[in-house]
């Protein structure tokens, strides 16, 4: 069985992001981006669970522009085995993006489509449900943990006050978050080896975005705390300050 | 205008705060459009019962849906209903909680109406017949304003955001549907549920959250900040830095933070936490921040309120103990 993982270029956490001057987006130059950190999640169970079933092939699937190549090819230095882009500029509205990314699922072979629960960037939390929907397949979100046997994947799910099982008939869809899957660093012999892994290029679909994004700007600043002691003999004037100050307790 | 819908979170046959806040923020939109608001629940038999209480937050009429097949865990099922119910009423938008629950739901219900979803907004209004909405990205680095055309505008708001403001209507009506026929693709099974050790309420809707970070040591000495978590009451939840999580002291379910849960509470306590911009990425939106850390450069005071620079194992027993006081009196 196949097993297609859509993963997304964004900023790396630690970059410090800058809002360009139209105030409409970031400023691209020096910031550094890497994979989303749950897609990395989601092509570690991928890998895994093709190393347990013994066959298949994992494709890793994005849309982005050129540059999200890079992305492509450190999720193949790991292990993927084939690399799709859709050339294009993604935007903040994922049902957008679903309706691109399905462009090519509709057509592929793929038992499971795997997502992040996330991408660390727009935070929408939607595509991977969305795709499911669009391909009409169950879909399972925040997983922590899968087994594939006989046609039907069970996965465990991170929920409110504790952990689901949930059982899908294959193909289905699954969104990933961490659990089980703490994701593999890549070989030197990884890296080299990617170089010469298939990567397919096609322009993505045009599909106009369902609303629009009017400005970006940067949060209020906290206002400056204050210490407001040193050791527990600090204590009462906290307690204090939390009842009568900012009235909390 | 077309009416507004907020969707209804029920816990255990019971409404969360959540729900109150939804319904509480859609009361807003709906006054600044001029439409009439309803509230939905979907579950098993008793949910319109259990969703009356909506009525005190303004809503002007309450649905519950009701199946037997809307167990524990069915969203396949409820996303189905609900996206049925809101085609069925063209509803200009539709409110629902970006509880972990929500977060699941919405997306659903977006694609069955083929339409785009704005998830976790923080701020909403109303500006020429449209809704505008405010939304964290980039890990809380930014404010994303959005506006989203009516057709329907659907949103997830951030638990403990909004207030859940009491808005009592003169006549509310309570609607019960029973359905029988429920349509959904099939292929989903719910087959378990194993609660986790001490977890009543989620730390991303809790109202006082109780974080530990390295500084604690090992999980042995959790013990302390779960006395500390008791005496704040039955709105704190205990959360964990990421350090923490990978030392596999506490469950990732605690993790507050880039790669954990992103929390709004009243009161947020980072206990021997550094303040790394991945765990200020999930709590630095919190209205009070509290921290105790031996380091007096630890980043974590640059965005608290109020700090005590000391040891976590002599400052914390002392706070539970100034708190207990204080509630007790
Ligand atoms: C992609 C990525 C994602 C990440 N996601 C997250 C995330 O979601 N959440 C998260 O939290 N982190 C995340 N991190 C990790 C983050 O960078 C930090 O490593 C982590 O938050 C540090 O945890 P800590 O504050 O508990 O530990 P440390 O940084 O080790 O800090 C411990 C603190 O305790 C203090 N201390 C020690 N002893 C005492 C004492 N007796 N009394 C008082 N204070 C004491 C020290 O002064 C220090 O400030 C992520 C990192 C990456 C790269
Ligand atoms: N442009 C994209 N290309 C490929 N996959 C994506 C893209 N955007 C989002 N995804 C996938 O959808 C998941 C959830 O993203 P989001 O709904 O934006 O939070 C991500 O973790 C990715 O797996």
């Amino acid at each position: 069985m196949n097993i297609t993982v859509c993963v997304k270029r964004v900023p790396d956490t630690e970059t410090r992001i800058r809002i360009a001057a139209d105030g409409q987006d970031l400023e691209r130059g020096g910031v550094k981006y890497v994979v989303n950190p749950y897609d990395e999640f989601a092509i570690e169970a991928a890998l895994q669970l093709a190393e347990e079933t013994g066959k298949g092939k994992v494709v890793l699937l994005t849309y982005g522009g050129e540059v999200a190549k890079e992305t492509l090819r450190s999720g193949l230095a790991i292990g993927a085995d084939e690399a799709v882009l859709l050339r294009g500029e993604p935007t903040m509205d994922g049902w957008a993006t679903a309706r691109v990314l399905v462009s090519e699922l509709a057509a592929s072979d793929a038992g499971l489509v795997l997502f992040g629960v996330k991408a660390v960037d727009d935070d929408q939390q939607q595509v991977g449900a969305m795709v499911a929907e669009l391909l009409g397949r169950p879909c399972a979100t925040a997983v922590t943990a899968m087994d594939i046997s006989e046609g039907v994947v069970t996965c465990r799910r991170a929920v409110e006050g504790g952990q689901e099982v949930v059982e899908m008939d294959l193909p289905a869809v699954a969104t990933v978050t961490k659990g089980k899957y703490e994701p593999r660093y890549a070989s030197l012999r990884g890296i080299m080896a990617a170089k010469r892994k298939p990567m397919e290029e096609k322009d993505a679909p045009e599909v106009a975005p369902g609303f629009v994004v009017e400005r970006l700007d940067y949060p209020p600043k906290r206002p400056p705390g204050r210490i407001v002691g040193e050791g527990p003999s600090a204590v009462a004037e906290l307690v204090r300050l939390l009842r009568e100050e900012a009235k909390v307790i | 205008m077309n009416d507004v819908l907020a969707v209804a979170e029920l816990k255990n046959g019971v409404l969360g705060s959540v729900s109150k806040e939804v319904v509480s923020a859609a009361r807003g939109v709906a006054d600044a459009l001029g439409s009439s608001l309803h509230a939905v629940a979907t579950g098993q038999l008793g949910t319109a019962n259990a969703a009356s209480g909506l009525a005190f937050f303004g809503a002007d009429r309450i649905v519950g849906i009701e199946s037997d097949d809307l167990g524990p865990g069915r969203v396949d099922v409820r996303a189905g209903l609900l996206a049925d119910h809101i085609g069925r009423h063209r509803y200009g938008a539709v409110l629902f909680a970006a509880t972990a629950r929500g977060k699941d739901l919405a997306p659903r219900v977006a694609a069955k109406l083929e339409s785009p979803l704005l998830s976790d907004v923080t701020a909403l209004e109303v500006d020429s017949g449209e809704i505008v909405a405010t939304r964290p990205v980039f890990a809380g680095k930014a404010l994303a304003r959005v506006r989203i055309p009516m057709a329907p505008a659907l949103v997830s708001v951030r638990p403990n955001v909004f207030p859940g403001l009491e808005a009592s209507r003169d006549a509310v009506v309570l609607e019960t549907v029973r359905t029988e026929t429920t349509p959904c693709p099939g292929g989903y099974r719910v087959k378990g549920f194993e609660a986790s050790e001490g977890a009543a309420i989620d730390v991303s809707e809790a109202a006082v959250v109780v974080s530990g970070g390295r500084g604690m040591k090992g999980p042995e000495n959790w013990h302390l900040l779960g006395a500390l978590r008791d005496a704040l009451g039955e709105a704190a939840a205990l959360g964990a830095s990421r350090a923490v999580v990978d030392a596999g002291w506490r469950p990732h379910s605690e993790q507050v933070g880039q790669t954990g849960k992103t929390v709004t509470p009243k009161l947020y306590f980072a206990l021997g936490i550094s303040g790394a911009i991945q765990h200020l990425a999930g709590m630095r939106t919190s209205e009070v921040i509290v921290s105790v850390n031996r380091d007096a450069d630890a980043p974590i005071f640059g965005v608290a309120d109020y700090g005590i620079v000391g040891d976590v194992f002599e400052v914390v027993p002392e706070l539970t103990k100034a708190i207990r006081e204080l509630r007790e009196s």
